[in-house]
């Protein structure tokens, strides 16, 4: 029976070595050939043009702006969510919150997708009074919906399991209920909303299909300061997979390669945050 | 002493609470029984009696934590200095103030010595950092782990040992200054020199604050209490000066508990 298990342990790291070690192979000669700086720095994505271009960081950009500004608007309501379903909420309340949390997690991003085409899109359209909603912000206001069952479910995982005895000492030390959730609880339950904060980031980052049908998938470069927010972007994942069905040569090279550069990406992003999150959590 | 439940017959003695007829349910079970009582100043009064015989709930009306439970119904006064704290006009972030508690379990915050100690006057609006420092220090100086603990304030409480985690969150109510300490079996969950260290630490607090103990040892009641309350289903079978209790119990039932023939 030992060896049943360790052959399944054995399986899934044979997997992730798998998939790491064919995305080298595959993703390295089209950096080789186009020049790391060029694709990495270029700003320029024509890839079926005449005299093709191959620069990605107009995609590095959105997919960094658009996780970044998911997890600005989704930390914060996850997080007080959170609070409020495992320290505030009537037993009821509870019940239907986290069945909705639970809903939401289980909805398949290409609803995600259409849901923000015939709202999120339009509505931005309308309110900004532009010729196109498709852009960053319609993205970004996606995922942070996206991102909250993460961050909901594994936060009030960890505040459900701060014991009781810490409430209690606070609470009899004349603290009130509010100040004992955010100033004895939280802070127990900091490794575990670390935790829920870097799924979040990985589902934010790694999101493709919801994105690319409200983020307008044009190569733009993002540019904040001049109302990149409402151009029409394109991510890592998405330009992988828009250009994937009809590439061929060094375009499809080149797709193996940005697919590398979002995985080296995901596991970066993942270092620091557990490294900055979980530092000085204690035990 | 017929009525034994509430009138002491020994020696006077200010009282700083004043608990009168006091009755409790939790749902439809009745924990407590008409419980009257007069908690000395200065005291230390043991609450004694076995598993299960509401002398731990009875602390737990004291400073009102009772409030928490669900379903919880209180009927009585409970009278601190003067004031019913089961009045709608009682301020429960204060009365918690001036009546501290310390758990069965030490239950440090998992955060560092420091802030600990520092959590109820912050709690309580004192920001200043030199102010801070001052409590702390004779909070922990007071609870006689200061010395043990003054090098490594800032390391995480959670290191300590038990007794010294227990001393901690002595320090941690005494921190904000209250009359009263009320303790729910602070040494249950200690070795026996923890405890002794526990013991002698509540008979140097007496002189500041009056405490109330919960025990499961009758040999610490003895040791360290003024009074003893003998509890048994929810009703306050007799109290009275401890010596005199252990020596000439007046109700049978506190005779058979004390000299072990149940409980």
């Amino acid at each position: 029976m030992h060896g049943v298990f360790l052959a399944c342990g054995l399986l899934t790291i044979g997997f992730v070595l798998l998939i790491t070690v064919y995305l080298v192979v595959s993703g390295i000669p089209a950096i080789h050939r186009i020049g790391f700086f060029k694709f990495m720095f270029g700003t320029k994505w024509a890839s079926t043009a005449a005299e093709p271009s191959f620069g990605i960081l107009p995609f590095i950009l959105t997919s960094i702006y658009g996780t970044a500004g998911a997890m600005l608007l989704g930390i914060p309501l996850g997080f007080f969510t959170a609070v409020y379903i495992s320290k505030f909420a009537p037993k009821a309340v509870r019940n239907v919150l986290m069945g909705a949390v639970e809903l939401l997690a289980g909805i398949p991003s290409v609803v995600y997708g259409l849901v923000g085409m015939l709202v999120i899109v339009p509505g931005i359209r309308t309110v900004f009074g532009l010729p196109d909603g498709a852009s960053l912000l319609a993205a970004i206001i996606v995922l942070s919906i996206m991102v909250l069952p993460s961050i909901v479910k594994v936060s009030v995982n960890a505040l459900d399991a701060v014991p009781r005895e810490y409430e209690d000492a606070s609470l009899a030390l004349g603290a009130n209920e509010v100040e004992t959730a955010f100033r004895v609880a939280v802070p127990a339950a900091r490794s575990g909303i670390a935790a829920s904060v870097v799924m979040g980031v990985g589902r934010a980052i790694g999101e493709a299909m919801a994105v690319m049908m409200v983020s307008g998938n044009v190569a733009n470069m993002p540019l904040l300061s001049k109302g990149g927010l409402f151009e029409s972007v394109r991510f890592l994942t998405t330009a992988v997979a828009s250009e994937m069905a009809y590439s061929a040569g060094l375009q499809r090279q080149a797709l193996f390669s940005i697919a590398l550069v979002l995985y080296l990406f995901i596991l970066l992003v993942n270092a620091i945050l557990n490294s900055i999150l979980k530092k000085g959590g204690g035990k | 002493m017929n009525s034994i439940n509430g009138e002491k017959m020994e020696d006077t003695y200010k009282s700083i609470i004043q608990v009168d007829d006091l009755s409790l349910w939790y749902g439809q079970n009745q924990a407590l029984h008409n419980v009257c009582m007069d908690i000395g100043e200065g005291r230390i009064t043991a609450l004694i009696g076995p598993s299960g015989c509401g002398k731990s709930t009875f602390l737990k009306t004291l400073n009102r934590m009772n409030d928490l439970v669900q379903g919880v119904r209180i009927q009585g006064t409970v009278s601190f200095e003067g004031q019913d704290i089961y009045s709608p006009q009682t301020d429960v972030s204060e009365l918690r103030r001036r009546i501290g508690m310390v758990f069965q379990k030490p239950n440090p915050f998992p955060m560092s010595i420091y802030d600990n100690v520092a959590y109820g006057p912050r709690t309580h609006g004192t920001k200043a950092k030199a102010r801070l420092d001052e409590i702390v220090e004779s909070s922990l100086r007071a609870s006689a782990i200061w010395d043990e603990v003054k090098d490594r304030l800032k390391s995480n409480a959670l290191g300590l040992s038990g007794g010294q985690q227990q001393r901690l969150c002595i320090a941690r109510a005494l921190a904000v200054r209250p009359k009263v300490l009320l303790m729910d079996e602070p040494t249950s969950a200690l070795d026996p020199i923890s405890t002794s260290r526990i013991e002698e630490l509540a008979l140097q607090l007496k002189n500041d604050y009056s405490i109330v103990i919960v025990t499961h040892n009758m040999q610490q009641a003895v040791r360290i209490s003024d009074d003893t309350a003998f509890f048994l289903l929810g009703e306050l079978v007799e109290f009275g000066d401890t010596e005199r209790m252990f020596s000439q119990p007046t109700d049978k039932r506190t005779e058979d508990y004390i000299t072990g023939r149940f409980g």
